[in-house]
């Protein structure tokens, strides 16, 4: 128990990867909640490939982690730009009013 | 030993907690608040197993600027209040076990690759890039990064300017009744359409058009 190895971190990820993936699936109310659960699942791959860096003394983990957040960061940037895009034509954000691409 | 674990429960807890609340919450900017919290406890955590530069890294970019980026589109969109809905939504909420269920469903096989790992350790004797004790974290990152990897240092580097340029090109509108100067005119002007000489008659002047 209080012999903090691998498999903890890795249940940890595993749980805010899982917490990510329900906050997608669940959220009914605006998109910008659907990116922070992204924001939140790439922390969980994040903190998979940083604990198994440690744990093998391996650095190639944290290099990856290091262009995982750059390419966070760019999805970040271009997401929110595209969201207020849509709000600026469309007016609204709710994830049950974006069907304009159902035809 | 103690003292890791109980640090490890206590941001992991937190973290855990704050990852929930960011997708229950009712209020977005509250979810943006829950998401800064979950970074700084996952930062702390990678400042305590060893991977400092990460941590630190981890701060600078989402707590500094992408966490600062959604709370302020969440402001200027001014959806702050808008009631979280799920559960009681009528319409559009079958999918909703499905998620639970694919959910669930991800987080044992997580789980289950997790207790494979942990009786598999003939996998621990790799080791290209090691990490050394004597260098620090940041030394020996710097010392990878930039050798064997600079390659793809570079073209994270043009992903973050094609991602600033299709940004600016997103958001970018013209708007009308704007005074603004265009350089390409101010360049391009000729003296024939800007300067004219005139015959001034004595004690009459002349007017300039406007």
């Amino acid at each position: 128990m209080t012999d903090i190895g691998l498999g903890h971190y890795l249940t940890l990820g595993a749980v805010i990867f899982t917490i990510g993936i329900i906050g997608i699936f669940l959220n009914r109310k605006n998109i910008i909640v659907i990116l922070m659960s992204i924001e939140l699942i790439l922390l969980a791959v994040n903190i998979n490939l940083v604990s198994f860096s440690i744990y093998l003394g391996d650095l190639s983990g944290q290099i990856f982690t290091l262009f995982i957040l750059t390419v966070a960061a760019a999805e970040a940037a271009i997401g929110l730009a595209i969201i207020v895009v849509y709000y600026r034509n469309s007016g609204t954000i709710r994830v049950e009013d974006i069907n304009k691409l159902k035809g | 030993m103690i003292a890791h674990a109980i640090f490890f429960y206590t941001f992991s807890l937190i973290a855990v907690i704050s990852a929930i609340m960011v997708t229950v919450s009712k209020n977005t900017v509250h979810s943006v608040f829950f998401l800064i919290l979950d970074f700084i406890s996952i930062s702390c955590l990678f400042i305590m197993i060893g991977a400092e530069f990460l941590g630190m890294i981890m701060l600078i970019v989402y707590v500094g600027a992408v966490a600062v980026l959604f709370l302020f589109v969440v402001m200027m969109l001014n959806v702050a209040q808008q009631k979280n809905q799920w559960f009681i939504s009528t319409t559009s909420s079958k999918h909703i076990p499905v998620g639970i269920i694919i959910s669930t469903l991800i987080f044992f096989e997580l789980i289950i690759v997790i207790g494979g790992w942990k009786y598999k350790p003939d996998l621990f004797n790799s080791n290209n890039l090691d990490i050394t004790s004597e260098v620090s974290n940041t030394h020996s990152l710097g010392q990878v990064l930039y050798t064997d990897y600079i390659h793809v240092f570079q073209i994270s580097g043009m992903i973050l300017l094609i991602a600033m340029i299709g940004a600016i090109v997103l958001t970018f509108r013209k708007r009308e009744g704007v005074k603004k100067q265009s350089y390409i005119k101010q360049i391009s002007r000729e003296r024939s359409e800007g300067v004219e000489v005139l015959e001034v008659p004595s004690n009459k002047g002349v007017k300039i058009d406007d």
